[in-house]
């Protein structure tokens, strides 16, 4: 058990968040980036490439990095501390996820090295309107004939799907004698049959409506088999990065919080004099560093090839209830310029609460963890499930 | 960063797994199983079952029965103990007097003192708090002014834990009331309860037990050499002492335990026929109880595997806080599994009523205590707010 960084992950910290500083040290830089399409800077993407950051977690014969999951929580890390708006969760760890999970090695090879760099921006078009966080699909389905396979049906929000060179798509197998069950597909920018318009979210990224209309699309892996324990691994992948990610975001609320109180004056006073404000901010602190070590530890079970989606939902509620008692506080004691667009915290806030809702927010965790709670006696973190 | 223990405290804690679970003794065991008060006999005789195989006191100087083990191995010594039911080392023997006395006491001292205190032959008590010093503990008033060979104390203490079993206390005198800072003029003594001029007055708790005493000072002769360190030193010594208290405070292998119990009483009540267990509310207030616990055991690894360059964590202070509030969480659950059942607290002989929910409602009210004492969770935040903050 070891919960320290060795030298090259905080080199490698170091190196990214030298970059993301560069980009966005200054936070009117994000404002202006994030204002016109594709709501990312492809410079800044295109270094992120450079430093072989969009490849970490992909096989080296793949065109990656071989890297392990503490890299990438480095890299989601730095990305949330500047709320840095290039899509690094969404299209590598997840697109590029599913791609590595379910592809033939001919498909890794093409599209991760494209992913990592920085040449085919991937995404991942799971979610369905009218359903909740699930790892199958049913609106979307999927239709062979002969050896062409189609798409049917639409998608939506698919982040970054308006820009994205390559959609990673879930679909319902259908017809009779089939196996059944949800299928990953790539789908091509300029498909036939394939239409969709983009839209600004909230926290300053991108979104849209995907539809496919006998879309062709090409069967990612061998066979159509069911890939739903596939896309649920992914999922959980993703739900540990953007646990990260939340961490760097809440890191940076929080310490401008501590120094906002530290200089605002009122009543003649520096508001840090007011222990109604600073016993808040403590409380601020006591659940960024729960939700710190149980991100590590999500990282840690993936690592060790433990039970990573259990330990994912772990990470997710406990980063779920984290990210909202301080992204709430940390408006709070800003008062007023903490609800304006010019200043950073709200951005925070309005990050984490995407972030919340991408992937199963913390009331989705805790109705899986509850059904399984009576299972086990006592959760051991060192132990099974956790250890593999 | 690694998730496994290494091999070597993969069998530490096996073998510290076999012991208390086989080398305690099952009664004593089963009383703190079923959350039930220990007599003084069980308390000491678990103490000394511990001291024999050298695991009562392994955070000592070596020299003095400490094993110079790493964090961790405390770490995983304590969890272990408290999951196997086992009563941890009397704290004003083993965590509080005996390190002071370690690191401040003179060699006669050290001679005198430490061995027994180990072996709990000597029960102490903690004589720090007073009516009108509580949080602002350095406002204490009670007094030793030097007579001769001896210090006379007088003055009055409060909250004193145990202090009926007591043989010795260890107390926070005024010693030079013209000091310019209150902190510079106290002292730290030591003298058993049965000094002529003691009187022990019980308090009773909102549970109906008895756990705390005010204790009466009146012209207690002192022996100079029962001063600890140097005089008008002892508020360093409190602060050591202190520090020291907070660790292992969280009591998370404790609360697991009871969590663990708590999901088997939620199977035995049932609701409409079924165990209220699968009721979702009360399934979802479990594991995310189940959670907040494995945030903090996790926040408890990373800061003991930090501290191991002997600077504590910053995070450390998140302990005692949560670990607190956990506490009562779950004793507030245990009360409401038990619902009505919760009402027959005194209930003996012919009652129906399952014990575990006989003790729930006493043990939740009792359990108040542990965000006051230990310095209060508004304290905690304090030191959160200044020395991590900087606010
Ligand atoms: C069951 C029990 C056992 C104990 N055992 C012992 C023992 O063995 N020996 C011993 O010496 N003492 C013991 N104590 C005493 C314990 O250390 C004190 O109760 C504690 O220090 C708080 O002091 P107080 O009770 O006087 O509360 P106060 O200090 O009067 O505090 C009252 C309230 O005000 C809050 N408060 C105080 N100051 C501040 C501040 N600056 N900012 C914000 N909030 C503040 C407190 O947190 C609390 O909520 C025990 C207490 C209990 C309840």
């Amino acid at each position: 058990m070891d919960f320290t960084f060795d030298s090259e992950q905080n080199d490698l910290r170091e190196a990214v968040r030298g970059l993301l500083d560069r980009a966005y040290g200054d936070s009117e830089q994000r404002r202006r980036v994030t204002a016109i399409d594709p709501g990312f800077d492809e410079k800044t993407w295109s270094r992120l490439a450079e430093m072989g950051l969009l490849g970490l977690p992909f096989a080296e014969e793949h065109g990656g990095m071989g890297a392990g999951p503490f890299e990438v929580a480095i890299v989601a890390e730095e990305i949330g501390r500047v709320l840095a708006p290039e899509p690094y969760v969404e299209a590598v760890v997840l697109a590029g996820g599913l791609v590595a999970a379910a592809g033939t090695d001919a498909q890794r090879a093409e599209v991760l090295a494209g992913i990592a760099e920085g040449t085919t921006l991937a995404a991942a078009a799971h979610a369905e309107p009218g359903t909740r966080w699930s790892p199958s699909a049913a609106a979307v389905t999927a239709t062979q004939d002969g050896g062409a396979w189609t798409l049917t049906g639409v998608k939506e929000p698919v982040l970054n799907g308006a820009r994205a060179d390559v959609l990673v798509v879930s679909a319902r197998l259908t017809g009779d004698g089939g196996p059944g069950g949800t299928a990953l597909f790539l789908v091509r920018g300029d498909a036939a049959g394939l239409s969709r318009t983009g839209y600004r979210t909230h926290d300053g990224g991108r979104a849209a409506t995907v539809r496919f209309d006998g879309a062709p699309a090409e069967l990612l892996g061998e066979d159509a088999a069911d890939r739903t324990a596939e896309i649920e691994r992914v999922l959980a992948t993703a739900r540990i990065a953007y646990a990260h990610e939340a961490i760097g975001s809440m890191d940076t609320a929080l310490r401008t919080t501590a120094e906002y109180l530290k200089t605002r004056k009122q009543f003649g006073v520096t508001l840090n004099r007011f222990q109604a404000l600073t016993f808040r901010a403590a409380d601020m602190y006591v659940s960024l560093e729960l939700a710190r070590s149980t991100a590590l530890w999500a990282s840690m079970v993936a690592d060790a090839g433990g039970d990573v989606v259990s330990a994912a939902d772990r990470a997710r509620l406990q980063t779920s209830r984290a990210g909202r008692h301080i992204g709430k506080e940390a408006i709070q004691l800003h008062g007023g310029i903490g609800v304006t667009a010019e200043y950073t915290v709200g951005h925070h806030t309005s990050r984490l609460t995407a972030i919340d809702h991408v992937l199963g927010d913390g009331d989705w965790a805790l109705s899986r963890l509850a059904a399984d709670v009576i299972g086990h006696e006592t959760v051991d973190p060192l132990g099974a499930p956790y250890t593999g | 960063m690694r998730l496994q223990l290494s091999p070597e405290l993969e069998a530490f804690r096996e073998e510290m797994r076999t012991f208390f679970t086989t080398q305690v003794s099952r009664e004593i065991r089963d009383t703190i199983a079923a959350r039930r008060d220990l007599s003084k006999e069980q308390y000491v005789e678990a103490m000394r079952t511990l001291n024999a195989a050298g695991l009562a006191v392994p955070h000592w100087p070596v020299e003095w029965g400490g094993r110079g083990w790493t964090p961790l191995q405390m770490h995983i010594w304590r969890e272990e103990m408290q999951l196997a039911c086992v009563p941890e080392p009397l704290p004003f023997n083993a965590s509080m007097i005996g390190p002071v006395i370690a690191a401040f006491g003179d060699q006669e001292q050290k001679e005198r003192f430490l061995p027994r205190t180990a072996n709990i032959d000597i029960w102490w008590c903690q004589g720090f708090s007073e009516p009108d010093a509580g949080s602002d503990l350095a406002s204490l008033r009670t007094t030793a002014v030097r007579d001769g060979d001896d210090w006379v104390v007088n003055g009055q203490k409060t909250w004193t834990t145990l202090g009926q079993h007591a043989d010795w206390i260890f107390c926070l005198v005024r010693t030079d009331p013209t000091a310019e800072k209150k902190q510079r003029g106290i002292s730290l003594l030591v003298f058993p309860m049965d000094s002529a001029g003691v009187t022990l007055r019980p308090i009773q708790l909102i549970d109906g037990g008895h756990e705390v005493n005010e204790v009466f000072f009146e012209d207690v002769r002192v022996p100079a050499e029962n001063l600890i360190g140097e005089e008008n030193r002892g508020w360093d010594y409190a602060k050591f002492l202190l520090g020291n208290e907070r660790v292992g405070i969280a009591r998370i292998g404790s609360s697991k335990r009871l969590l663990a119990q708590a999901k088997a009483y939620a199977q035995e009540v049932t609701v409409g026929g079924r165990p209220l267990a699968e009721e979702p509310r009360m399934a979802d207030r479990i594991a995310e109880l189940e959670n907040e616990l494995l945030a903090l055991e996790l926040t408890a690894l990373r800061v003991v595997a930090h501290s191991a360059d002997g600077k504590p964590h910053p995070a450390s202070s998140v302990l005692k806080l949560r670990g607190s509030e956990l506490q009562q969480d779950i004793t507030e659950l245990v009360v409401d599994i038990a619902g009505p059942l919760s009402l027959s607290s005194f209930a003996d002989g012919g009652s129906e009523v399952p014990d575990w929910a006989r003790v729930a409602t006493p043990e939740y009210l009792n359990y108040r205590k542990v965000s006051i004492y230990g310095g209060s969770n508004e304290v905690q935040r304090t030191i959160i707010a200044g020395t991590i903050l900087g606010l």
